[in-house]
């Protein structure tokens, strides 16, 4: 209806990522339980529009999406020379754990799909005790390759088509058409180069087979789901990582790709809901305990 | 899930027939014709075993010959199996079948030659191979 608006509000922190200050965009909207949002590689927060538009989640969640730096509203940071982007395992470790201490937010759930699925697993590993819950969306520890990365920044293909192009046989043909078509139009916008340097960290730095396995859940529950048509990362490379984490949680999705929060709203919260409710009353439980111990 | 097998088993006769059929569809999708309004290319496409020799001029397919044709060259070609064209036409194909490069992952398809005009115009390819699947009674079941 003309005149709606929606709940969610749009701020900048600045944050401090390897020694260089940045002005992260970030939207987020209810109260509650902390609920980072990551975004897959070479798109942007706008990905979570629908779950920070919804009014049942909001009401226990403070629901946030930022935009990685070079993505979105968020810029590169003022000391950046013009060289080339690679995200780096480190890199983006830092960057979700300094956001997160930035808005100061106590014991947070995040939420990542695709490379923000790969980092969950490494926050997993290595701090799990500063979250309160992960859930990785096609997440895996890794996945064969299926296209050369180099065609997505060179001057005689344009990179916002070739790169939509790319990802576009990763959405379910199920997926309604607005959605597949805003899904896409974020990679239509990214900045030359971007995609390709987060994949540097999905492809070459980021490898963690071999790692996962040292995974506790009873420090922090991990829930992975993944969309039968991701051929990127395949259901099979999702299970083959939760297997070998004790307690990990998995769910194949039906009728959904790559992009299940961005691609088809509607079918991805079927699923979602299931799993925001259960580290709700996880939560609850803790705090109880707490209050009796 | 990824499936090992496709659910159709379709005569190669009636995939090269559907397939000779896509310049006629083409020819009513002028958007798409517009996408491809700056690519001429010379390709091959089609079946594993019986692919076309396609002459793209503006967009338009302007000449799909069977392939071989004497000493006709080809910048880049795609081919796939008759199984992988079924499943790619269907009208919501199943996991693994439904996008060209899944089918080129799953070792159901090869990419070969110079991809420069194919990578340039991916997705004009991708739904220019689909139109058979927009074309539903058209598609062997």
């Amino acid at each position: 209806m003309n005149g709606t608006l929606e709940p969610m509000v749009g701020r900048y922190v600045h944050v401090e990522i390897d020694r260089s200050m940045h002005r992260i965009y970030f939207e987020e909207s209810g109260a509650g339980v902390p609920l980072v949002c990551l975004h897959t590689a070479g798109s942007d927060g706008r990905q979570w529009r629908h779950l920070l538009a919804d009014e049942e989640f909001a009401k226990k969640f403070r629901i946030i999406a930022f935009d990685m730096p070079w993505h979105g509203k968020s810029n590169p940071p003022a000391s950046w020379s013009g060289g080339e982007y690679q995200l780096t395992t480190a890199r983006y470790t830092e960057t979700v754990r300094a956001f997160c201490k930035a808005l100061k937010l106590e014991k947070p759930v995040v939420m990542g799909c695709s490379i923000g699925g790969r980092i969950v697993l490494n926050l997993a590993i290595d701090h799990a005790a500063e979250f309160r819950a992960l859930i990785g969306l096609e997440a895996a520890d890794f996945q064969a390759p299926w296209y050369d990365t180099t065609w997505l920044n060179r001057p005689d293909v344009h990179g916002g088509e070739v790169c939509a192009a790319l990802v576009s046989g990763l959405i379910a043909p199920q997926s309604p058409d607005v959605s597949r078509s805003e899904t896409l139009w974020a990679y239509k916008q990214g900045g030359p180069g971007v995609f390709k340097g987060d994949l540097y960290f999905y492809r070459v730095d980021g490898d963690l087979r071999g790692r996962v396995e040292t995974i506790d859940t009873l420090v922090c529950p991990l829930y992975l789901l993944t969309g039968e048509y991701d051929f990127s990362c395949t259901p099979e490379d999702t299970m083959r990582t939760a297997a070998a984490i004790p307690g990990a949680s998995v769910t194949i999705m039906e009728q959904l790709g790559h992009f299940p929060m961005s691609e088809n709203p509607g079918q991805f919260r079927r699923y979602i809901a299931p799993v925001l409710n259960e580290i709700l009353e996880q939560s609850s439980i803790s705090t109880k305990q707490g209050e009796h111990a | 899930m990824q499936h090992a097998t496709p659910s159709s088993v379709v005569p190669d006769a009636e995939i090269i027939r559907t397939f000779a059929g896509i310049p006629g569809l083409l020819e009513q999708a002028p958007a798409l014709i517009a996408r491809g309004r700056f690519l001429d290319c010379e390709c091959l496409l089609g079946p594993t075993g019986h692919p076309f020799h396609a002459s793209i001029r503006g967009g338009r397919i302007v000449d799909l010959t069977p392939a071989p044709v004497l000493m006709r060259s080809w910048r880049f070609s795609y081919r796939a199996t008759a199984a992988a064209w079924a499943e790619y036409w269907q009208p919501a194909p199943r996991p693994g079948w439904h996008d060209l490069l899944a089918l080129t992952k799953r070792e159901q398809a090869v990419l070969e030659g110079d991809l420069h005009p194919f990578m340039a115009h991916l997705q004009y390819f991708k739904d220019v191979l689909a139109l058979p699947r927009l074309h539903a009674p058209a598609v062997p079941q």
